[in-house]
């Protein structure tokens, strides 16, 4: 393992999995608190339009897949705001379409297609210096964003028609919530794929709520746990030699489901 | 002099795809006065509590709060919505809900204040549940519950208080607790409660509106033989339960203390 982490593909495999744990960790928690893992995953699939609209225009497939997810995630926002918890049918029809989409795009590219599988199941090993400044620039985005509008994600998040009587600009949160979901998807999808994104979406948070007294702590122990089941996985995909992206998520997995008997013996909860 | 009114809705109208929930509401609701907004399901009790925060946008008529659109002074008003069931998940402290009530917009802050903490610990004494600070708000019974939800109401150290169901999923001595620990808060604030509980004619109640698509207001904690002429849904049990207590006020609440 130490000479695997001389090798340059290998460190930039390792700040990857680093800067994702921490925007899955952070918008993770909102995914599984506000219950809008299928919404994540519909943007998520999606975006394979724009994997697809960026090979016939030629332009830069992260680029093609940012500006494809984020125009997906508005339109979400937009369609699931009314009735946020009964839009699944319009989730799913969006979700099919812009797979379909990309594969029509793809087939009407001219010339040879490229490994169209990496972006299904993640391409971690061959991250370039360019997507590593890109994703470290998301990520702060991403961070700095949550930060600032720290207190209003949470009354949006735990009780929304309270949040707006204090006057917290909700639909705005809730748009802007959509969007970073598109930014941590475009940075995941580097990872694991797009198949695979919701596993590091939602496996972490859900972990760490039953442990958390807030969503600051949540996410803490989201990002600890992404980091924990991202190296894991990277390291077994190295001395095993496996497709890295579906190592990270068994890991994930197993880790989910010793969480479950773990739950049994945690503290009590303490009144003081 | 009249006082103004804390509340004044003026020819209310309000729909909900198509269907006709308000028609023609006015109300005013002075301050010091302590209102029961009761009415059978589906009347638009709740519609109405939230057309008279902002919540909803009425088709046509007004709402002023404390002389002002409703969403202006927000900050001037405690809001208990009802309660849809708990989230037993959710991972938040009773402390960090009741300094929800605190909050100013959405963005800004990433912490709250001394001060805003000093004002939590006070409404959390208050009602008595400063010892589950530290407790996940799931964790909590109905009634302990929805007594945080009222510190978070207070926290913001409101003029006027507005509640939604707060019985719902309150036991009989948790009731009675509550409705004292109201009376009491409404010697300085006035609190306007939506119920379809007959306990709610209890004798802290000062004034009643029955709400079924139109509201008839009755300035005595006591329904009249016209309202149930004219709002023939209101529920029977109301009246079929034996002597209601009764108390007819000396004058008019908005005159006496001014």
């Amino acid at each position: 393992m130490i000479e695997a982490l001389q090798l340059e593909f290998m460190q930039h495999a390792f700040i990857a999995a680093f800067l994702a744990s921490i925007v899955c960790g952070v918008i993770g928690t909102f995914v599984v608190v506000n219950r809008i893992v299928f919404i994540s995953g519909g943007i998520a699939h999606a975006a394979y339009g724009g994997i697809g609209l960026a090979f016939f225009l030629g332009l830069s497939p992260i680029l093609g897949i940012l500006g494809f997810s984020l125009l997906v995630s508005v339109v979400m926002a937009a369609i699931t705001w009314k009735a946020r918890h009964r839009a699944d049918t319009i989730i799913g029809v969006l979700w099919a379409l812009g797979m379909a989409l990309g594969v029509i795009l793809l087939d009407l590219t001219p010339g040879y297609n490229v490994d169209l599988m990496s972006y299904l199941f993640g391409s971690i090993l061959t991250v370039p210096t360019s997507d590593l400044w890109l994703m470290l620039g998301l990520t702060a985005l991403v961070v700095l964003t949550v930060g600032y509008f720290y207190q209003g994600f949470v009354s949006l998040s735990y009780d929304e028609e309270f949040a707006q009587v204090k006057g917290v600009p909700v639909r705005l949160l809730y748009f802007l919530l959509m969007a970073m979901i598109a930014l941590s998807v475009v940075m995941i999808i580097q990872i694991v794929g797009l198949i695979l994104v919701i596993a590091l979406l939602t496996i972490p948070p859900y972990i760490a709520e039953r442990y958390s007294r807030s969503l600051l702590t949540m996410m803490l122990y989201s990002i600890l746990l992404n980091i924990l089941f991202t190296f894991v996985g990277l390291w077994i995909s190295y001395e095993f030699n496996l497709t890295s992206g579906a190592s990270i998520i068994m890991v994930g997995g197993v880790g989910f489901f010793i969480s479950f008997p773990a739950w049994r013996i945690r503290p009590k909860r303490a009144l003081s | 002099m009249k006082q103004s009114p804390d509340i004044e809705v003026r020819d209310l109208w309000f729909s909900f795809n198509g269907n006709p929930v308000l028609e023609g509401v006015n109300l005013e609701i002075y301050p010091g006065d302590f209102m029961a907004i009761i009415g059978p399901n589906g009347g638009g009790k709740t519609t109405l509590l939230k057309l008279m925060i902002g919540l909803l946008k009425p088709d046509r008529g007004s709402v002023r709060l404390l002389g002002h659109p409703p969403r202006e002074v927000a900050q001037r008003i405690g809001y208990v919505p009802q309660e849809l069931g708990p989230d037993k998940g959710f991972p938040i402290s009773v402390f960090d809900v009741v300094l929800m009530g605190r909050l100013k917009g959405g963005g800004g802050r990433w912490r709250f204040s001394k001060a805003d903490q000093t004002l939590a610990r006070e409404a959390l004494e208050r009602i008595d549940m400063w010892a589950y600070r530290n407790v996940r708000i799931g964790e909590l019974s109905g009634g302990q519950r929805q007594r945080v939800f009222v510190a978070r109401a207070l926290v913001a150290e409101p003029e006027l208080l507005l509640l939604d169901e707060p019985m719902a999923s309150v036991d009989q001595k948790g009731q009675t607790d509550f409705y004292a620990l109201l009376k009491d808060l409404n010697e300085t604030v006035t609190i306007v409660l939506v119920s379809h509980d007959p306990m709610v004619l209890s004798s802290h109640i000062k004034s009643v509106a029955c709400v079924s698509k139109q509201v008839y207001f009755h300035n005595a904690p006591e329904i009249t033989q016209e309202m149930i002429k004219m709002a023939y849904h209101c529920p029977v049990e109301l009246i079929s339960h034996g002597p209601l207590p009764h108390r007819v006020l000396p004058d008019h609440p908005g005159e006496e203390d001014d």
